[in-house]
């Protein structure tokens, strides 16, 4: 399970970017947070994974407090993160960042499933390099395929849907199910898209960089399409969580 | 052939002893070590200067000729003249690498001069690895000059490493080529402590449609210090690329000047040059995968110098 208790996190002495956040996500959940952009989502997924240092506050991992720990100590307890924007590499390839995820190497069956699950041939992209060749939605995948083949406990996707073409939202969710399949952990998925929303066991609203809203999806969900009747409270764009 | 010789020749030839069925020549502390030809490829000893004639056959295919270099000791200064001689439609790999083994306090250094004469049609892939070894304070010095000239049609392909090891090294390459000729560089370098690396290419390109591309690599550690210099000059409607992408680390530092001179409106001529430390966010992706920094940054330059 993971706890976060009262984090804060500061942008600069005045403003917190995170208030005071307190949260548990039990273990096998699919939790999805959302809420308006700068509302500070992305920064709470960042200090689960320990690339962002909270200024007060304590993070639970399975009873052990893992605040004072970093990003690899984290990364070994079983925390997976994916990237919002995935970063590129001049001269790793899609094997060597997979395989380096993955733990060891792999066999070419092994990186065509993992590759074939994000909807990419592994003939054609295997030993490619991770670099600025590759398009923003085929390394937005290959960023996925590389957390799939960590099979963590917790799994962390910043965003994932942003960016990924062609490919559908269909596959993603299969991505999802996949994960929970496989390594019976916990998904933490932040997400403004409905289809996402519609999956998960739990909602998070996060705005303004407090917790407004936590609950079963049946619960949060009806409030976040309804509304007053005309839009939602936050958007990406201007009117509430995305539908197409 | 001494047991060092046999260790640097594995080192930059990945070669166990003498090749088989190939044309080489082992130089051995300025001295030959061992040599063959075979029907298509002649090696012969130079009268007038120290080194060799390498006379490939034209139409010869798919050989592959050993021409490494090797000193073992201390206080040797090396100079050698090799001369290429490619015959037309050939099509062959040539494997030239140098070790430098030094136990002393005296410097030894191995100064190469490679002329290549490539003929019509004719294609050469060029393999040059460098290593130093050894546990002398005396400086271990490789400077390599590789003249190149591309007739009609031609094509080169020059691979160049150089990891460890090699306190101070000057690369020169020149090269001219003619119409629809092509050559292309890629060069690899590490360089750590208090070593410094100047590499110093020059290319006309004379031919119509002829091309180059040239690419530089490198990682500067240590205090160490590169420079990298790149001359294109289009004469004639061609293509020009070069780029050096270095990674810095510690007090390591590396100087990119670049020259292109287009001397037609036809002559497209590109440089990019990119010179930085690891990117902070490359050492994070990786460390999210259960990588420690210190790992995460061996991994991340053994890709780029891959």
């Amino acid at each position: 399970m993971l706890e976060l208790q009262d984090i804060t996190v500061d942008v600069d002495d005045s403003r917190g970017i995170l208030r005071d956040v307190s949260l548990k996500i039990d273990d096998g959940k699919f939790v999805v947070i959302t809420g308006p952009n700068g509302g500070g989502k992305s920064t709470l997924a960042r200090v689960v994974a320990g690339i962002t240092r909270p200024a007060a506050g304590r993070i639970l991992l399975d009873g052990e407090d893992v605040t004072g720990l970093g990003i690899t100590e984290r990364a070994r307890r079983g925390v997976g993160f994916a990237f919002q924007q995935p970063v590129r590499f001049k001269g790793l390839t899609v094997r060597d960042l997979v395989e380096l995820a993955a733990g060891g190497s792999l066999s070419e069956q092994q990186l065509c499933g993992y590759l074939s699950d994000v909807g990419l041939c592994a003939m054609d992209y295997i030993d490619r390099e991770v670099n600025a060749s590759l398009s923003g939605g085929e390394i937005k995948r290959i960023e996925i395929a590389s957390v799939m083949a960590r099979k963590t406990r917790l799994t962390i996707f910043d965003e994932p849907e942003a960016g990924i073409d062609l490919w559908s939202f269909q596959n993603l969710i299969g991505v999802f199910q996949k994960l929970r399949r496989e390594t019976s952990g916990s998904l933490v998925v932040i997400s403004h898209q409905e289809r996402i929303l519609e999956i998960a066991d739990e909602l998070v609203v996060l705005a303004s960089g407090v917790v407004t809203a936590h609950g079963p999806r049946e619960e949060i969900l009806p409030g976040l399409l309804k509304g007053d009747g005309s839009r939602c409270a936050f958007c990406p764009q201007e009117g509430g969580i995305c539908h197409e | 052939m001494n047991k060092i010789t046999e260790m640097l020749l594995e080192m930059v030839s990945e070669l166990s002893g003498v090749p088989k069925n190939a044309a080489y020549n082992i130089r051995e502390d300025g001295g030959c070590a061992g040599r063959a030809s075979t029907d298509n490829v002649r090696i012969t000893s130079k009268t007038d200067e120290p080194g060799i004639d390498i006379r490939v056959l034209p139409g010869t295919k798919g050989e592959t000729v050993y021409i490494p270099a090797c000193v073992t000791h201390t206080g040797v200064r090396d100079l050698v003249y090799n001369d290429f001689y490619i015959g037309d439609g050939a099509d062959v790999t040539i494997v030239a690498g140098c070790g430098v083994h030094n136990e002393g306090e005296e410097e030894s250094q191995h100064n190469g001069v490679h002329r290549f004469f490539i003929g019509k049609d004719a294609r050469v892939l060029y393999l040059e690895k460098h290593v130093g070894v050894g546990e002398g304070t005396g400086r271990r010095i490789i400077n390599p000059q590789t003249w190149v000239r591309i007739d009609e049609g031609g094509y080169m392909k020059m691979d160049t490493t150089q990891i460890k090891g090699v306190d101070s090294t000057k690369r020169i390459t020149r090269a001219e080529l003619m119409k629809d000729a092509r050559l292309v560089i890629r060069e690899k370098l590490m360089t750590h402590g208090e070593q410094t690396a100047e590499t110093d290419f020059s290319v006309d390109l004379t031919g119509e449609d002829s091309g180059c591309d040239l690419v530089s690599r490198s990682v500067a550690r240590g205090s160490s210090h590169q420079v990298f210099r790149s001359v294109i000059n289009g004469n004639t409607r061609c293509t020009g690329h070069s780029a050096c992408d270095a990674i810095i680390m510690d007090e390591g530092s590396v100087s990119a000047i670049p020259e292109l001179t287009a001397a037609s409106v036809d002559a497209a001529l590109i440089h990019e040059a990119a010179i930085g430390k690891i990117a902070g966010e490359q050492l994070t992706k990786l460390m999210t995968l259960g990588l420690t920094e210190q790992e995460a940054e061996q991994k991340i330059i053994e890709g780029f110098l891959k």
